[in-house]
């Protein structure tokens, strides 16, 4: 299999790759870590006229990470969040996470930025930014903006990107010491894209009361799915048994619109997303 | 659109440079422009691992990189490990275990486990089939290329000589 022909640039800084973006704007394409993009122009799904490769920018990969911040650049690659050990301590959902997401050999290149940017319902790091409140910095030439993770997910592989764009940076914001959080997701074999997954994250009070709750899905719907009902059942409430079943039921039943494929059906990814959520609640409590 | 790029890279400790076409991926670089055919294709989009090499120590999958990314970096293949007088500790622990039949996966498998059995001089068995878990071997059923993988550790880590 070959990729059709394309012309290719290697800029070095990002003001040349944003000049790129501005000039070439719908023919052209952005080379992250190329773990999602070069198959599928090995397929020629996808067959774009310029790729304009973000490898040789070494600004976007670097990151500041300190008590009170820490912000990624978009080319941070996967195998670099999995190993560092202030991202382990500043972000510990990313960092117990990352095994999950996909093999050693394609984190190793692919990057945070690319699979943000990818926008695939099963992935798992869209559901962490969204459930942590992530910010995307996305810059193009003579202009910035940043925005919320929620609002960067629009629709099946939809983002809020424009063309001439480029997420450059994502403030993932250290987690409160605090926060209970938990990921669990079910795949058939380790390193394959899950059937369905979920990330919560709470917060709970000395009186054991539920103060914040987050519960975020993932390949059960066209994008991250923020379950609210469930989480607003939890905030106000002290979670007893009773109460995470109901509220991971409600999830299940409401609040994700799973479609069924060969490996299971919807009615199937609902039960699962039911009993992944339970698990996932209670290790967040246990984790307060 | 075929404008050529030079990539000079190293290439098993040896320099190597060659004009290529923006769209030749990395894997067809290797086999076809440098002639070292012990990389193996399967699939041609990053599921099997077949193709997997070390790029800067690192592995990764040849298929779904392009040859101009080389430029400048350093690649091991297979060919890189060892002769059949004098094998690798992982070329021979795969002999011994008979960790292969057909051997088309071995190339990549082997490049996996190279810079992994040398970060863990301890691994349990579940570490070591989630190390495994990037590439596919449709003939050996794994058993015995998790074996292959525990006396490859006692030879690099356990044996008298390199205590
Ligand atoms: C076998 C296999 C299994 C996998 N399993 C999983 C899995 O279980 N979970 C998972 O989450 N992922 C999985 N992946 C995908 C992998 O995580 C990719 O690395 C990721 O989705 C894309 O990141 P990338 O850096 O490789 O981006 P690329 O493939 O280079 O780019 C992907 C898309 O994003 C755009 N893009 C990239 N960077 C930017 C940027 N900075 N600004 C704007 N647009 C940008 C590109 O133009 C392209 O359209 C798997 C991949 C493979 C091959
Ligand atoms: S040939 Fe590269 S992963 Fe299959
Ligand atoms: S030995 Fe044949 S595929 Fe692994």
């Amino acid at each position: 299999m070959k990729p059709a022909p394309f012309d290719y640039y290697a800029p070095t800084t990002l003001e040349e790759a944003l000049a790129l973006t501005a000039a070439h704007g719908t023919d052209g394409k952005l080379l992250a870590g190329g773990q999602s993009l070069i198959p599928v122009m090995n397929f020629r799904l996808a067959q774009p006229t310029v790729l304009i490769d973000l490898n040789g920018i070494s600004a976007l990969q670097r990151f500041t990470a300190t008590e009170s911040e820490l912000k990624i650049g978009a080319m941070v690659r996967q195998s670099v969040l999995e190993r560092d050990p202030a991202i382990a301590h500043l972000a510990p959902l990313i960092h117990a996470t990352m095994p999950y997401v996909a093999h050693s050999q394609i984190r190793n290149r692919g990057t945070l930025g690319g699979s943000l940017a990818h926008a695939d319902p099963a992935a798992e790091l869209p559901v962490l930014a969204v459930a942590r409140d992530a910010r995307f910095r996305l810059q193009k030439q003579g202009g910035d903006r940043w925005v919320a993770a929620a609002d960067f997910y629009q629709g099946l592989f939809e983002t809020a990107l424009a063309d001439d764009e480029i997420l450059t940076e994502i403030d993932v914001r250290p987690l409160p010491d605090n926060v209970g959080y938990s990921f669990h997701e079910f795949a058939r074999r380790h390193g394959d894209y899950a059937q369905a997954g979920v990330a919560v994250l709470l917060t709970v009070d000395d009186s054991g009361v539920c103060q914040a709750a987050r519960l975020v899905y993932l390949n059960v719907g066209d994008m991250p799915m923020d379950a609210k009902g469930a989480a607003a059942m939890l905030v106000g409430n002290v979670i007893t048994p009773e109460l995470i079943e109901a509220a991971a039921q409600f999830a299940a039943a409401n609040e994700i619109a799973p479609s069924g494929d060969v490996h299971g059906s919807a009615a199937y990814k609902r039960h699962l997303a039911a009993v992944l959520g339970k698990r996932a609640i209670v290790e967040a409590l246990s984790k307060v | 659109m075929s404008e050529k790029f030079t990539v000079s890279a190293e290439i098993n400790g040896y320099p190597v440079s060659k004009q290529v076409e923006p769209r030749l991926l990395l894997s067809d670089f290797i086999r076809h422009e440098v002639g070292l055919t012990g990389t193996h294709v399967g699939c041609e989009h990053g599921v099997c691992g077949a193709c997997t090499i070390l790029f800067d120590g690192a592995p990764v999958r040849s298929c779904i990189m392009l040859a101009v990314q080389a430029h400048g970096h350093s690649i091991e293949t297979v060919e890189s490990l060892g002769t059949p007088d004098d094998m690798h500790p992982l070329q021979e622990a795969f002999h011994e275990a008979h960790g292969l039949q057909c051997g088309y996966c071995t190339p990549g498998i082997l490049m996996t486990l190279k810079p992994w059995i040398a970060d863990n001089p301890n691994p349990t068995e579940h570490e070591i089939r989630t190390a495994l878990s990037g590439n596919l071997c449709r003939c050996t059923g794994y058993q015995h290329i998790v074996e292959a993988v525990k006396i490859a550790i006692e030879k690099t880590h356990h044996t008298e000589e390199n205590e």
